[in-house]
């Protein structure tokens, strides 16, 4: 589904990816781990189009398609999606229209029916039991003065509208409870068909025990220094991240 | 802004056409001989003449105003042509039938409904090209219910003394550089009365069009709501693209009795210049309400989105008690557009009450001020006031300005002010492309939540217009 092959990108003429190299399959779910500053959260938002960076090299393809040759919003269409570490806040448009809108970009896209404001009323009440979220928050303006776990609940109702192919999901643990951890996480596992893909970002494992990936890659310096199984979160826990960096140093990566 | 925030405002005017018909203009240039001449071709009593050119004298002693944050280069005022009209055989339509066709066909193309059968939405219509008012839809109509809409000139003609009653009495011919100037040169215009006790059943709308290339258009509008009465009136404005400037300088005058409303809406869409600044109206306009009677009530909403520059404060002044005075703008400039717009409130009678709602978005290289004026008088007792003017910016090379003024000599009066600033950011920008949705549409989605205070204010379809207007004008400034 995703093959991205010596991905290099820098901000500001700085390098932040130094040639990344992943192969994501259609029903797998993939875990990055690393180090703050590792450029994780770089990762995702080159493969979603964000402006700022630029690609200095290397190739990303999506379902056989040149990503690069792509705007942003075509990705999204295409069947991207990145739940950001940070949701930014958009004061006076309403969290419900704005979520008609992009559902019915996407129809349009895909040559699928709009659905007018009545039709999405329906629809998106069934979609916010998914993620368990109070009604209000559909007439409230998108995302401004949500609390932390408030925004990454908005970010799964919004994966639960678009339906992505491959959902990036940046720190959706960070800032959630325990409880909304579990409810997302299950939200998020029902999400997970065969013809779909996960890429998780994350610095603890236990999301990982409820979305269970079956790789964790460890991204430190711009570089994948590790990729193994899901019992690769645990030992990192447990030992961080220095014994990596020393068998990578020593020649031992991958 | 790297990418997107370069790309998204570059539409075309397209209200830029000239239609080509014969004129009958006076040669440029202003003195008194050019007065008499538009006086005796309106074929106005003495009082009248009295009273253009003793303001024309008065604008003689007066300098442009220069305390607006506009920099343009001065008009010459010897260049202008003060009169033009498309040329008729009679002085007057009598009928639809005596319009040029090039003339319907150019209102055909902005959209105006001229025709009555057209205008059958609802909407009555004085239509302004450069000095004449070429025509009046659905007069019989309100006639019935004793109201007067027609243009100003007929209003001078068939009912001298409401005009002689009210002309000035609002702005006087003194007020201002440029309603000084308007009150000596002012050529057509539109007038309302509504009588004692009735609602007009209909809007009333005027839409003003310059079409000459030397002519300033200098309109004078009057609008009278006797006790108890009320009226909403809308005004729309286009001009053709030329790549000099040309000059607007109108006059509105609201006057509210006892009891009566009076809600003034306008969609400005003048020629704003092209990317570089070139050409582009001169928008230098006195617009103001008095709130005579006891709890009269004015409300002005406007959406001003073209012009190179603007200079605009419709007021109020709440001499009635308990009178109420609103003012709802959103005020658009992209590229090298330049607006200092606002407005005053003066409170006098007791217990009078404002409301302030301003929008400004700036993109390209504009420059958009937010000038207001708050004055509670002091025997405007239980005075009360609120403002909110929020600024938006797009890209980083325009600029936002907020100038409040308050002058508070009553101590029970309560006054609140609230500003914000803020941006359409990439990062906003990229969250909804993410989600599908396209640069454009999603500057337009965020403009239209930041504006939703304003554009509730607006008639149904007028808010339908500014939607899509703001959208339009923004084409391009996003990349
Ligand atoms: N706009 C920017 N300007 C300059 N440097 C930037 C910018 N954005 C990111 N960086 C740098 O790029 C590097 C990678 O950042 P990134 O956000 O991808 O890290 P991360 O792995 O997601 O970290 P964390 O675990 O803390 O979220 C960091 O050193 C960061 O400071
Ligand atoms: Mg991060």
């Amino acid at each position: 589904m995703l093959s991205i092959k010596n991905l290099t990108a820098s901000i500001n003429g700085t390098p932040v990816l130094k040639g990344i190299d992943l192969e994501i399959r259609a029903g797998e779910t993939h875990a990055i781990m690393g180090p703050n500053g590792s450029g994780k959260s770089t990762l995702g938002k080159v493969l979603a189009g964000h402006p700022a960076y630029e690609v200095t090299g290397g190739e990303v393809l999506f379902e056989g398609q040149n990503l690069f040759e792509m705007e942003a919003d075509a990705r999204a269409r295409a069947g991207i999606f990145m739940g950001f570490q940070h949701p930014i806040e958009v004061p006076g448009v309403s969290n419900a229209s704005f979520l008609r809108l992009a559902y019915n970009k996407k129809a349009e896209a895909e040559g699928r029916d709009e659905l007018d404001p009545l039709e999405f009323d329906d629809f998106i009440h069934e979609k916010i039991k998914v993620v368990a979220m109070k009604e209000e928050f559909l007439d409230r303006s998108l995302n401004e003065g949500f609390s932390g776990g408030e925004k990454k609940r908005n970010e799964i109702l919004q994966m639960a509208v678009l339906e992505p192919k491959l959902a990036i999901l940046d720190e959706l643990d960070s800032g959630l409870d325990i409880d909304a951890l579990r409810v997302l996480g299950d939200a998020v596992n029902k999400l997970q068909r065969a013809d779909r893909a996960l890429l998780i970002i994350t610095h603890f494992p236990r999301i990982l025990e409820i979305i269970q990936p079956q790789f964790v890659h460890v991204l430190s310096g711009g570089r994948i220094l590790k990729s193994s199984g899901k019992e690769l979160a645990l030992e990192l826990e447990e030992r961080g991240y220095d014994w990596v960096l020393a068998e990578a140093a020593a020649g031992g990566a991958r | 802004m790297s990418t997107t925030l370069n790309v998204v405002t570059s539409q075309e005017y397209k209200y830029g056409f000239v239609t080509d018909i014969e004129a009958d203009s006076v040669a440029a240039g202003l003195n008194e001989d050019v007065i008499r001449f538009i006086s005796a071709k309106k074929g106005e009593p003495e009082w009248l003449l009295e009273f253009r050119l003793k303001a024309y004298r008065h604008w003689l002693t007066l300098a442009e105003p220069d305390w607006a944050k506009v920099d343009y280069p001065r008009p010459d005022f010897q260049k202008i042509v003060y009169y033009s009209a498309p040329k008729a055989k009679a002085p007057k339509y009598a009928s639809m039938d005596e319009v040029d066709p090039e003339l319907k066909r150019t209102f055909e193309k902005l959209g105006v409904p001229i025709h009555e059968q057209a205008a059958l939405a609802g909407v009555a219509v004085d239509v302004v090209f450069d000095s004449v008012s070429v025509t009046t839809t659905y007069k019989e109509k309100l006639a019935t219910v004793g109201i007067i809409f027609c243009s100003f000139s007929e209003a001078v003609r068939e009912h001298p003394e409401l005009v002689k009653k009210y002309l000035g009495s609002v702005v006087p011919a003194a007020d201002n550089f440029y309603a000084a100037l308007n009150s000596a040169v002012f050529t057509d215009g539109s007038f309302v009365f509504i009588p004692k006790g009735v609602t007009c059943p209909m809007d009333l709308s005027t839409y003003f069009r310059i079409n000459n290339k030397e002519s300033g258009q200098f309109e004078r509008t009057l609008i009278v709501a006797e006790e108890g009465a009320s009226v909403s009136y809308l005004e729309g404005c286009t001009a053709p693209q030329f790549d000099t400037n040309q000059l607007h300088a109108a006059v509105v005058e609201l006057v509210a009795l006892d009891h009566a409303s009076i809600k003034y809406s306008t969609v400005q869409n003048w020629y704003a210049g092209d990317k570089n600044g070139v050409g582009g109206i001169f928008n230098f306009v006195t617009k103001r309400g008095l709130c005579k009677g006891k709890g009269s009530h004015i409300s002005w909403t406007q959406v001003e989105t073209g012009s190179a520059i603007t200079w605009k404060y419709p007021s109020c002044i709440l001499l009635g008690d308990d009178s109420i005075g609103e003012f709802y703008s959103v005020a658009l400039t992209n590229h090298k557009q330049q607006a200092d717009t606002g407005t005053k409130m003066v409170h006098i009678g007791r217990n009078t009450k404002s409301t302030i709602v301003s929008k400004g978005i700036s993109a390209g290289d504009s420059s958009n001020s937010y000038r207001g004026l708050v004055k509670v008088q002091p025997k405007a007792e239980g005075a009360r006031n609120f403002s909110q003017c929020d600024s938006m910016l797009i890209g980083h090379t325009c600029s936002a300005s907020t100038f409040p003024y308050i002058e508070v000599q009553n101590r029970s009066a309560k006054v609140e002010h609230e500003a914000t600033t803020s941006k359409i950011g990439e990062e906003q920008l990229f969250y909804f492309q993410q989600r599908g949705i396209p640069a454009e549409e999603a500057i337009s989605m965020i403009i239209n939540g930041f504006c939703k205070d304003v554009f509730r204010e607006l008639p149904m379809e007028f808010a339908v217009e500014a939607t899509k207007l703001l959208s339009l004008k923004l084409e391009g400034s996003v990349g």
